[in-house]
């Protein structure tokens, strides 16, 4: 039995990634309108997170001007964005670096 | 965000305006003059929105690609859903009117009402200019006054949703 040197694959050291593909970050940003208690209540309302951490999420919001919400791809990351302009929130997307 | 002078009232207010019922249900403790109002603002806000890009709704349609990279995407987005998110503020608005006559709500329609009177809240506080470190004070106007008043209802319709939770 020969054994033969196993071939050598060549995986590209950079996966390319259309613009696409990159996944994306749902930031909220504080204003001086909604409430704690709401904000605190939509997020556990549209992701299901408990009331200790969306009490956390409404703090970074309060005390450090925004926290990210949730990640996805584009299309879950637009969805999110949509359902918290529903809810009268100030949300952005980005992309995730 | 927005709590001050929100508690301060409830002195003049002492009753619980939602409360939730023995069935899953809220029952809503409003006055007349309460249900009047509601019931006017709700058509005065939804005809607002024929003209949804006025700057005083901007809080209503906030930009979802807000880097000047993504001005592209934005400018997509907003074509694609900017009238999902006009019919959805219509639809809270006319529940207005609804609710205005209601004893009884049920929890997603006490959802829709809170989403409605945020709603309420971001156009007027955009029209007054609001800010962060407003002290509550004495309304100086119909509109603050109004302002202060749906704060005290939102703030009563989270309470009772947030029991549940």
């Amino acid at each position: 039995m020969t054994t033969t040197a196993p071939t050598e694959i060549k995986e590209p050291e950079v996966i390319e990634t259309t613009d696409l593909d990159r996944p994306w970050k749902v930031l909220v940003w504080n204003d001086p309108i909604n409430l704690m208690s709401y904000v605190s209540f939509v997020f556990q309302k549209l992701f299901g997170y408990s009331g200790e951490k969306a009490h956390q999420l409404m703090l970074d919001v309060h005390y450090k001007g925004k926290a990210v919400v949730s990640h996805g791809p584009r299309e879950k990351a637009e969805l999110d964005v949509f359902r918290l302009h529903e809810h009268g929130l100030w949300a952005t997307m980005e992309h995730d670096s | 965000m927005g709590d001050h002078g929100a508690r301060q009232l409830s002195p003049f207010l002492p009753r619980r305006v939602v409360r939730r019922d023995r069935h899953g249900g809220y029952l809503l403790n409003l006055g007349d003059d309460d249900r009047a109002v509601l019931r006017q603002l709700g058509p005065q806000f939804s005809s607002l929105l024929d003209e949804p890009d006025q700057p005083v709704l901007r809080r209503l349609f906030p930009p979802a690609y807000a880097e000047p990279a993504h001005a592209d995407k934005q400018e997509e987005y907003r074509r694609l859903m900017q009238e999902d998110l006009v019919a959805r503020h219509r639809e809270e608005f006319d529940l207005l009117v609804k609710v205005a006559d209601a004893e009884h709500l049920s929890e997603e329609e006490l959802l829709a009402w809170s989403r409605a009177l945020n709603s309420l809240r971001l156009v007027l506080g955009t029209f007054l200019d609001v800010q962060e470190d407003d002290e509550r004070r004495t309304p100086a106007s119909t509109e603050e006054a109004l302002y202060q008043w749906l704060t005290y209802l939102l703030g009563e319709a989270i309470d009772a949703l947030a029991v549940g939770t």
